[in-house]
């Protein structure tokens, strides 16, 4: 029983970092109907960037990931200004291909500076007593800071001008540029924020867990799972997916063997897509 | 026989597209449907060819209950039907945008057949000299005969016309006309939708009237124009009421 | 020219190319150009069968890869636990592959969109993620050749050369049945479903069937293709069989070459693994490979989005009857 409550936990914690990289690839998937493909490579980037803030320019772990936060969201800005926003009204295949584009250029160059080595951040503060479960303390605060990102998220989409724009364009872009919402700009600030969640959930994991510049890949993977559990473009949605994905994971190896996992996980993908595109808590279509 | 609507209705959600829509078409006829905007005209085409399946009531195409059927066995079984917004296929060329029509639908044209019925279908409804040209460098009116042009090509028994003189000038409207009678003289039963009621008065035999989903009013031309029921619904939309009365 | 000629000229320039490919190390006699020709036809193979799907019928496979893997999985098991022939394993391959597609084409086809790009890598990921737990097929460390397989085919030099001439059979046969669907009735229907699904249907194409069709053909010959290339390996992983990347190599091939054209993605995927080699042998650009594959996807996405032979369609209509 306790093993059981123990792996809830430790899974729960993980499945708000997972939530916080599903919501960026699903609000931008909400906002402008792009499957963003250099997802992966933007979580690898935040890894590595707390990873060089931390050891070799010392900054504290928690200030790096606040300032790998305002960084993603300006190479977010960046990525659809160059990337996307020529092709955002083209067919999906011209969206998936761009940034797919980027994801091999970050990738390229990154593999060519940080060769594919294995890093971590060589950050221990200990462990905390959960009811039964010990976790480690990055752990709980890597769950802590995701859970306050989407609550910002939340609040900014809800009560600020630009996120009311957001939504508006979410809803409708042809109406909200009739009625003078600026959309290329509310396009690229969407971008940015899923680059950013993104980013943020990167430098999290690089806390918690060692990674490599490849490691985005597989967070991507999990992404596009979360993403479609919660309903592709419902960024709530996202934070519960992560959940139950986080659950997924550290309650399997209970029953069977770990690397049935994501067996699992690609045929509950497949079979929500087919049964319930608008995911697990979305209406009928 | 050739189509029989029995009690259709359609919902959307909490609305109420078509309720109890009854009418029967014989062979060889041009009907025609009107009604003001969001009176369900469009709806009821796509429940006759298989777009929508209604939720109560039956579609009887030549004698066979085809209701629920997708849109591709009506084609075959000899519907063919024009959009109000066109939808060319942009990026192949007219002839082949109308060799599709031939292919696919009643026709059932092998490719030779399809070429070669899609040059003369192009030549009758003035698209011969643009056959070469690709669907989407059109203009709107030439969409729209091309649209018209690949429902011919498919040699259907029924034709469905979404609004095919909508956004034409007096002169191209004028010669629409022509098409669709030089389409029935072939021997195609025809149903219309149109806004442009002179046309319409002027080339139908007989005529159903549509509003908020209800059949309100069928009879021939002359009768549709004195009916009290039609006028006052036409008021909603003055313009077309001022149209209407004076038969413009 | 004549009628007949210009009216077949692109299937000739098709074949042309793919024996210009087959003939070259063949004339210069040297094993190591025969690899590269290899890796080139491998290339054009399943950058073509891609094609039917993605070119005619406009629905985006990111997962294409699994037809690839899952066909070399079964003929690799054939050949090194059941002992079945090189032949007989590839047409399995082929088959198993088709299957797969036919039995996915009833669910998954009728995804839209971005949906169908998304279930598509799903697919993949599940069965490779199936495979790295399937102990027939030797789990996560797959399975190696006994070396003396070989000597059924005279040796593994004469296996090797072998290899080659099917390979080089195989892609002949896929562009000769890129032509057939392109020029087709079947393939009209599934041009028409790419430019607009909804009104195809209204029109009489029966998209279900069609779709599902194309989707088989798509797929069959990557499956004989990976029979084959892991043979010619000896050994077989779930790493090396359901790449995701390579999935998308074949969809930038295509791309490049100019999607819905039967000579696009030949032109595609020979100018592809010859950047790709110029590139890893120059000492400048070794490490940055594959940023600049990006940058260059990137640039015809963005300014040439019909690939070449697609740009050249547009901007000589008269080559438009020769170039399909």
């Amino acid at each position: 029983m306790d093993a059981l409550i123990r792996s809830l936990i430790d899974g729960l914690l993980l499945g708000f970092v997972y939530g916080i990289a599903a919501m960026g690839l699903t609000l931008i998937w909400g906002v402008m109907n792009v499957i963003n493909l250099s997802h992966g490579a933007i979580i690898a980037l935040g890894m590595f960037s707390v990873y060089l803030l931390f050891t070799a320019l010392g900054i504290s772990a928690y200030i790096a990931v606040a300032i790998t936060a305002v960084l993603g969201l300006l190479f977010g800005i960046v990525i659809y200004f160059i990337a996307v926003h020529r092709v955002i009204d083209a067919p999906e295949l011209s969206t998936l291909l761009a940034t797919y584009a980027v994801n091999m250029i970050i990738i390229g160059v990154g593999t060519s500076i940080f060769k594919t080595s294995p890093r971590n951040v060589p950050l221990d503060l200990g462990s905390v007593h959960l009811g039964p479960a010990v976790v480690p303390t990055t752990r709980l605060i890597a769950a802590l800071v995701a859970i306050l990102v989407a609550a910002g998220l939340f609040l900014f989409l809800k009560y600020t001008r630009p996120g009311r724009y957001i939504r508006a364009v979410t809803d409708n872009r042809d109406a909200a540029e009739i009625v003078g919402v600026p959309s290329a700009q509310v396009l690229a600030l969407s971008f940015g924020l899923g680059t950013m969640l993104a980013a943020v959930s990167g430098a999290l994991i690089a806390t918690v867990f060692p990674f490599t510049i490849l490691s985005g890949g597989s967070y991507e993977l999990k992404s596009f799972v979360i993403g479609v559990l919660g309903g592709l473009g419902n960024p709530v949605g996202s934070l519960f997916g992560g959940l139950i994905l986080g659950d997924i994971e550290s309650l399997v190896p209970l029953v069977m063997p770990t690397t049935w996992t994501p067996v699992l996980e690609f045929v509950l993908f497949v079979v929500i897509l087919l049964v319930k595109p608008n995911g697990l808590f979305g209406g009928e279509e | 026989m050739i189509l029989q609507v029995q009690g259709v209705t359609k919902r959307f959600g909490g609305l109420q597209a078509l309720t109890q829509v009854t009418f029967d078409l014989p062979e060889g006829q041009i009907l025609g449907l009107i009604g003001p905007n969001g009176a369900g005209k469009t709806t009821l085409f796509n429940v006759i060819d298989g777009v929508y399946t209604p939720e109560e009531g039956r579609v009887i195409f030549q004698g066979e209950d085809v209701t629920g059927k997708k849109p591709y066995y009506l084609a075959r079984k000899g519907l063919a039907r024009t959009h109000q917004i066109v939808r060319p296929l942009n990026e192949l060329s007219v002839r082949e945008n109308v060799m599709v029509g031939a292919c696919f639908g009643h026709a059932n044209a092998n490719l030779k057949q399809a070429a070669q019925a899609a040059d003369e279908v192009l030549e009758f409804v003035g698209l011969a000299s643009k056959a070469d040209q690709l669907a989407g460098s059109l203009n709107v009116a030439q969409k729209k005969r091309l649209e018209l042009a690949r429902a011919i090509a498919a040699q259907p028994k029924l034709l469905l016309l979404d609004e095919v003189l909508a956004g034409l000038n007096p002169s191209e409207i004028a010669r629409m006309v022509e098409t669709v009678r030089a389409i029935r003289d072939r021997g195609i039963t025809i149903i219309m939708i149109e806004h442009v009621m002179s046309a319409i008065m002027n080339v139908s035999d007989r005529i159903l009237v549509l509003d908020f989903g209800k059949l309100i009013a069928e009879g021939t031309p002359e009768e549709i124009a004195q009916n009290e029921k039609v006028i006052h619904a036409y008021l909603g939309d003055p313009k077309l009421a001022e149209r209407l009365m004076q038969g413009e | 020219m004549s009628k007949r000629i210009q009216q077949h000229a692109s299937l000739w320039l098709s074949l042309g190319a793919v024996l210009l490919i087959g003939i070259w190390p063949m004339l210069t006699g040297n094993a190591l150009d025969r690899e590269t020709a290899f890796t080139v036809l491998r290339a054009v193979a399943l950058a073509s069968s891609l094609n039917i799907l993605l070119g005619y019928t406009g629905y985006v496979s990111f997962g294409h890869v699994v037809f690839y893997g899952l066909g070399g999985y079964v003929g690799f098991y054939l050949i090194s636990e059941r002992g079945w022939s090189l032949w007989l394993a590839i047409l399995a391959g082929g088959l198993a592959a088709g299957l797969l597609a036919y039995l996915l084409g009833l669910a998954i086809l009728r995804l839209r969109g971005a949906y169908f790009a998304l279930a598509t890598i799903g697919v993949n990921e599940a069965v490779r993620a199936f495979i790295n737990n399937f102990e027939p097929f030797g789990g996560p460390t797959g399975m190696t050749l006994n070396f003396k397989i070989y000597k059924l085919y005279g040796g593994p030099a004469n296996a090797l050369q072998l290899s080659f001439y099917i390979i080089l059979g195989l892609t002949l046969l896929v562009i000769l049945v890129s032509y057939w669907v392109r020029t087709s009735k079947f393939g009209l229907g599934l041009l028409a479903i790419r430019e607009d699904e909804d009104a195809a249907e209204v029109m009489g194409v029966v998209a279900p069937n069609a779709k599902t069709w194309a989707y088989v053909l798509s797929a069959v010959i990557p499956g004989m293709v990976g029979a084959l290339v892991f043979f010619k390996n000896g050994t077989i992983e779930p790493g090396l069989a359901f790449p995701l990347n390579t999935s998308i190599v074949m969809i930038v091939m295509i791309m490049l070459g100019g999607q819905g054209t039967v000579l696009g993605p030949i032109l595609g995927a020979a100018g592809y693994e010859t950047m790709r080699d110029f590139l890893l042998v120059s000492p400048l650009f070794k490490n940055l490979q594959l940023a600049i594959s990006g940058v260059l996807l990137l640039i015809i996405v963005l300014f040439i989005p019909r690939g070449l032979v697609g740009w050249l369609r547009q901007r000589y209509p008269k080559v438009r009857r020769l170039l399909i």
